[in-house]
């Protein structure tokens, strides 16, 4: 598990052929990049800066990873999040899992963006032509983190 | 007790600081007690943390909720609902 708090941008590629390239039991490579778009709440974006909280940051990122690889059967998590002033088009994040085979991939990369967004402490500050401003968090990102919690919760009961 | 308190974002500009080292009276000893404590500075301290806002905790860099105690020498952070991602 890798976790990594950057002002600088990152290399996907070379990122992702780490990652596959790292063990020969690995069948699946599932990865999401996030970047800054142009518009929020109708408004045009110039840039985006994130302000987060250094040393508690990379510990909630590990106690992510760490979760997801006790919830599924995953080889390797990679997590790169940047921080600063970013523009339009920029990277901003990018979690990528290995496996064997593609669903246990695919489900913990969710997981962790999921949980990413609404446990690890960053905020973003937006600059729109009315001036900047904090971007508010979301509902629906509350929503995408409280199904992992009552998928356990229907597991359990089906059981 | 002595305490670090921390702000960040939008808490912290409204404050206008980041950082300050408390000496708390003997009966505030949990998060939600502190909150009230900072609530009596009044103006933008009552706005922020008399409960009309959402504000979260976290206590040595753990979230917590508001009921969770305070010890000696711990290193509290309170910041708005995280946007990251």
């Amino acid at each position: 598990m890798t976790v990594r708090v950057q002002t600088e941008d990152f290399d996907v590629g070379a990122e992702l052929a780490a990652m596959r390239l790292a063990s020969k039991d690995i069948g699946a490579l599932v990865n999401f990049i996030g970047q800054v778009r142009d518009m929020n709440d109708g408004d045009v974006v110039s840039t985006l800066t994130l302000e987060h909280y250094p040393g508690m940051t990379e510990r909630s990122l590990e106690a992510i990873a760490v979760e997801a690889k006790s919830r599924w059967n995953i080889v390797d998590s990679l997590i790169i999040h940047r921080v600063g002033k970013l523009q339009p088009l920029d990277q901003i994040v990018l979690v990528a899992v290995t496996s064997a085979h593609r669903g246990e991939a695919f489900k913990a990369c969710e997981f962790i963006m999921d949980y990413l967004k609404t446990q690890a402490p960053f905020w973003k500050k937006e600059a729109t032509p009315d001036g900047e401003r904090w971007v508010e968090a979301k509902i629906s990102d509350d929503d995408a983190q409280a199904r992992w919690a009552n998928a356990i919760d229907k597991s359990v009961s089906d059981k | 007790m002595n305490i670090k308190v921390l702000y960040f974002a939008r808490i912290k500009e409204s404050v206008n600081y980041s950082t300050e080292d408390i000496m708390l009276p003997a009966d505030v000893n949990t998060v939600v007690a502190l909150k009230t404590l900072l609530a009596e500075r009044g103006e933008v301290w009552a706005d922020l943390f008399s409960g009309k806002q959402v504000v979260r905790a976290a206590i040595n860099h753990e979230l917590v909720d508001d009921m969770m105690a305070l010890k000696e020498g711990d290193e509290v952070a309170f910041f708005p609902p995280v946007t990251g991602g």
